[in-house]
């Protein structure tokens, strides 16, 4: 995407947030619903004289995602102690990667709308963990550490995004992998899982990179990809009229779809890193990485692929049926039950995802089953109903979640194919019409799709339109 | 060297009030420590991998299973305010 010249180049820094059943350093459990400081403990509430205890099990998972991400694994990565004073850090340091992360220089690989792909870059993706909430309320603060020591793995990317269309691609290309690998939830709105982006802007052909914006608070895709597009207006805007642009961190407003200087911390970057002397390195055999690279599952690009070369549809239908494990499992298991796999995505992309997004539910909670999809592309596939009875037994099966064999039936919508009823409803048709009957005879053709609308209407909507088409050809 | 310019800059960092007496005392004091340890400097390292930690041992895990010891009330009993079960802070954003 250029404007005026310029180019776009975009670096996204994702934290995951690891569903482990308990924190980072110490065995307070990671549940969503607990009430106010309930999930807390000596340990993430940064008490004097605590000792920190790693998480085995996110060891396994930043493994796991590691290997997804396609990263070079370190097996001594260090921890490192990031200093800032703040009320949600307890400690007054947060407990992070630094020199030594688990994971370097890996990649993920995306495809476009248009068909194009494109290989991320990924530089490192560390440990860390979360802080606590704070909430305010003018003259105080109010702090809850239940998210406190939550266990995070950070992805950062190279600067290799040159669209704020590639950016989202890429963000939902990698919360498919987390959640295909289930190690994350990967939601935005609630935060499992959140994408800061970094921005700037070059003249096209420049190699250089310019100074960084980063964004924060995007909690959609649609967010993401607006964020971005204003920010590379406004920041081309500023470089037209002869502005500086200045490195701080900005925040987006999506009932105003606008970015705005957050009040900037100051000697916020003084981190004054060091190795946190409280846990050890972070050491493992070659044997565990073995054993997890067996486990991995399909990765949502392999399983795209498969889908095209197994049941022939296009590549980005493929790729949008596998953005969720969940939805890639509805699409197989409708597809098990009728051959016409392309009709089966379709009615999905076009129709269910739809829905699902009107009502926010997510696949699992969809009230048309995988089943009865099938049954009913089975349905118009066997002319029993027109591909536009279709929609209205989708939109019933929708409200009601009922199977569409009861729905035609009850409707009494079935498709009459019968060619005995067709041709009597169409000698009615004519005997009702001799004017325009012989005005097509005398070489008026066009008056036979009025033909074709006198029998759909006699027959109440429900005549094969092939076999309705094919009679009235040979009978008028 | 520490001068008095980043002792203030550091004390700034820790929310500490310290007056000029006090910054110029620091910085004599942090220089003489950061001197003695610059001997250090002088040892050929090398070759010499990074030590991490004084500790050289395995990593210890800990089984990933929830434990909770403490009832809420108990966990917040040491704040020095708090508002239900939340702590109550000064203001961080005005």
């Amino acid at each position: 995407m250029i404007i005026h010249d310029f180019e776009c180049v975009i670096g996204i820094e994702v934290h995951a947030q690891l569903k482990t059943k308990t924190k980072l350093f110490c065995s307070c459990p990671t549940t969503f619903e607990a009430g106010d400081n309930e999930n807390t403990c000596p340990v993430c509430m940064g008490m004097p004289g605590v000792l920190p205890v790693f998480n085995k099990e996110v060891l396994n998972f930043a493994i796991k995602t590691g290997l997804a991400l396609n990263c070079e694994l370190d097996s001594a990565s260090v921890f490192a102690r990031k200093n800032y004073f703040y009320p949600d850090l307890p400690k007054g340091y947060q407990i992070s990667q630094y020199e030594k992360p688990i994971c370097k220089e890996g990649y993920v690989d995306i495809v476009l709308a248009d068909g194009e792909h494109k290989r991320i870059r990924i530089e490192r993706a560390h440990l860390e963990e979360d802080a606590g909430k704070s909430t305010h309320h003018g003259n105080y603060s109010l702090v809850n550490y239940n998210r406190s020591s939550m266990p995070l793995l950070e992805i950062v990317s190279g600067p290799d995004m040159r669209s704020p269309a590639e950016a989202a691609a890429y963000v939902k290309s990698l919360r498919s992998i987390l959640q295909f690998i289930e190690v994350c939830d990967g939601n935005l709105e609630e935060g499992s899982m959140r994408a800061d982006c970094n921005i700037s802007i070059r003249k096209q052909g420049d190699t250089g990179l310019g100074t960084k914006v980063e964004l924060k608070n995007l909690n959609s895709f649609r967010f993401i990809e607006k964020a971005l597009t204003f920010e590379f207006e406004r920041q081309v805007d500023a470089a037209m009229s002869g502005e500086t642009i200045i490195q701080e961190t900005r925040l987006y407003d999506k009932d105003k779809n606008k970015t705005y200087s957050m009040r900037s911390k100051e000697d916020a970057h003084d981190y004054r890193y060091f190795p946190e002397p409280d846990v050890l390195t972070l050491t493992f055999e070659e044997a565990l990485v073995d054993k997890i690279k067996k486990d991995l599952p399909e990765l949502p690009l392999a399983t795209a692929k498969r889908f095209v070369s197994d049941y022939g549809i296009p590549e980005y239908d493929a790729v949008v049926l596998t953005q969720s494990k969940a939805l890639a499992l509805y699409y197989e298991s409708a597809i098990a039950d009728t051959k016409n796999a392309k009709a089966v995505s379709n009615w999905i992309m076009t129709e269910l995802l739809r829905e699902l997004n009107d009502a926010k539910k997510s696949i699992e909670e969809s009230p048309i089953s995988a089943k009865q999809l099938a049954k009913m592309v089975e349905l118009v596939d066997a002319g029993t109903i027109s591909g536009k009875m279709a929609k209205d037994v989708f939109a019933e099966m929708w409200k009601t979640s009922k199977d569409p064999e009861q729905i035609i039936d009850e409707k009494g919508m079935k498709q009459v194919s019968d060619e005995d009823a067709l041709l009597k409803i169409i000698e009615e048709v004519k005997a009702a019409n001799p004017k325009q009957l012989e005005e097509f005879k005398s070489g008026k053709d066009k008056l036979f799709g009025f033909f074709v609308g006198q029998c759909m209407k006699a027959s109440k909507g429900q005549a094969n339109p092939s076999v309705l088409n094919k009679l009235l050809k040979a009978n008028l | 060297m520490i001068d008095k310019d980043k002792v203030l800059h550091i004390a700034k960092l820790a929310r500490l009030h310290l007056n000029e007496q006090e910054a110029s005392q620091y910085a004599k004091q942090l220089s003489d420590v950061l001197g003695y340890i610059d001997k250090l400097n002088q040892a050929d390292t090398q070759g010499v991998e990074p030590m991490v930690t004084a500790s050289p041992i395995e990593t210890v895990y800990r089984a990933d299973e929830p434990k909770m010891d403490l009832g809420v009330e108990e966990k917040i009993k040491n704040a020095p305010e708090t508002s239900g079960h939340l702590i109550k802070v000064p203001p961080v954003v005005s």
